[in-house]
């Protein structure tokens, strides 16, 4: 991105109509380590890559659990999606303890992109830089959502953000017609397959990913490593056996990385008209 | 017209005792269910115990609608603290914050008489007795609410926990088995329920061990 003469604050217009700052706070989520989510009728799994900034040190926590009934995943700055799980896990409480029962996630979603609109809104604060993929069971049934840094959030049937999101979001546009019908377990093999999209080649290893699930009947919680190496085992047999169909797919996912490339250098429709 | 003194008090007493004793690797907590105002019974069948964390619950007696209110807030705490700590509260670290809770409000008190029992950290039993403004002390063995002035001279007499003030430091957990520290608080309860008209109805004793937690219930005399 070029520099531009009404990006130095965030109340400030392009005569374009937009607002740099913001764009910019979005970017910042494209830079994060990828987190995706997807949901069936009754389950939402949540999956990120770990990254360490080096090998020396331990990786960022990216996968929250908010409520019993709810569960974020973030990708960008960390600093800020700690932030926000803790004003979520506030809201959780404080609305358990009025009502006796458990915060609806439409109504947690609506309260944090009006958040995160107020810091579009004041010279003195800045976008936080981090979007978040709320994962959350309620009386409506099974939800995902993802909240932007511009305020706006959206539903899906499944997502990804952050690098290499792309490569997640082919693989799931492709196979999201399946996932509302899903059994709990399938979901989880389709959050790790997403992943390993993601990675660009790297060996999946549970030691670089982590899963989490909330469904009806489970509260949030995250998988540990070894059941994650478990069901990475189970399908990577059924990978291998299909290693021609494997190399077409990856031969198709360089194609929309070039896509990506070109609709950058355009800049033809805002980044926020998702 | 002579002045009016206010008659309006923002407290009731619902009455009931509570109970628990602690052994070297279990803690027995228990409660009647009554509640009552005045002389009359507002329900046979309320619980006055409590689930704090993992290993440790809380019985009080006193005015079941604060007894409530801080039943709730310590429980939000609880989640916060898993949130932050990635753990369970112990017994006596609830027990610290149920201190600190009940102070806070020191010029507006919970009325709440608690005992807090569990299992500490090294999985002996821990009993911890409370008065209304947050003042608190381990013991090995404890019984608050109106039956409290009957039943604790008999554990006295039974169950002879040393003075914590002496030297050199005796343990004050009961050498009894759980089976019999069980029996001794049906016994307890029921001459209890024989004297004190706020005691009685169904007695209600949580049990917590290495195990888990398990529940068991006694009729008591309803009158």
């Amino acid at each position: 991105m070029f520099r531009n003469q009404y990006d130095t604050d965030v109340t400030t217009w392009s005569p374009a109509g937009r607002l740099f700052q913001v764009e910019y706070a979005m970017e910042a989520v494209k830079q994060g380590s990828a987190a995706i989510g997807l949901r069936s009728k009754t389950h939402i799994v949540l999956g990120c890559v770990n990254k360490a900034n080096s090998e020396l040190s331990s990786h960022q926590k990216k996968i929250f659990k908010v409520d019993d009934h709810i569960g974020v995943a973030i990708a960008g700055l960390t600093a800020d999606g700690r932030v926000l799980s803790r004003y979520m896990r506030n809201e959780c409480i404080n609305y358990s303890f009025t009502y006796e029962s458990p915060l609806p996630v439409g109504r947690l979603v609506v309260q944090l992109a009006d958040k995160a609109q107020v810091c579009t809104q004041r010279s003195w604060k800045r976008p936080y830089g981090v979007g978040l993929l709320v994962a959350g069971l309620d009386e409506s049934g099974a939800h995902l959502y993802y909240n932007c840094p511009s305020g706006n959030y959206f539903e899906y049937q499944a997502f990804a953000i952050g690098s290499r999101s792309q490569a997640a979001k082919t693989y799931l546009e492709r196979r999201f017609e399946s996932f509302t019908d899903a059994s709990r377990d399938d979901l989880v093999k389709d959050a790790l397959m997403a992943i390993r999209e993601t990675l660009q080649g790297e060996t999946l290893k549970s030691s670089v990913c982590t899963i989490a699930v909330v469904g009806v009947g489970e509260p949030f919680h995250i998988l540990d490593q070894a059941t994650v190496q478990q069901m990475i085992d189970a399908f990577e047999i059924v990978g291998e056996q299909e290693g021609p169909a494997a190399a077409a797919g990856q031969e198709a996912s360089a194609e929309p990385e070039a896509e990506q490339g070109g609709a950058a250098a355009g800049e033809g429709v805002a980044p926020m008209d998702i | 017209m002579p002045k009016q003194q206010a008659n309006w008090s923002p407290y009731d007493n619902n009455g009931g005792s509570c109970v628990a004793i602690a052994g070297a690797d279990y803690c027995v907590i228990a409660a009647d269910t009554r509640m009552s105002t005045g002389y009359n019974i507002l329900t046979r069948d309320y619980s006055k115990i409590c689930k704090l964390a993992d290993k440790c619950v809380m019985a009080s007696s006193g005015f079941q609608a604060d007894v409530k209110a801080l039943q709730k807030h310590l429980a939000a705490r609880h989640l916060i603290y898993q949130h932050q700590h990635n753990k369970q509260m112990s017994c006596p670290a609830m027990a610290q914050l149920l201190s600190n809770t009940l102070y806070y409000k020191r010029f507006f008190p919970y009325y709440s008489f608690n005992v807090l029992g569990g299992l500490d950290n090294e999985g002996k039993g821990c009993v911890f007795t409370y008065d209304a403004v947050g003042s608190y002390e381990k013991v090995g063995y404890s019984s608050q609410g109106s039956g409290s002035t009957l039943i604790m001279p008999f554990l006295d007499n039974q169950l002879k926990s040393p003075s914590p003030l002496l030297l050199p430091v005796q343990d004050a957990v009961t050498p009894l088995a759980e089976a019999e520290a069980v029996d001794l608080v049906k016994t307890v309860f029921a001459s209890a329920s024989e004297r004190d008209i706020y005691t009685g109805d169904k007695l209600e004793i949580v049990v917590i061990n290495a195990d888990g937690i398990r529940r068991e219930y006694m009729d008591l005399r309803k009158d």
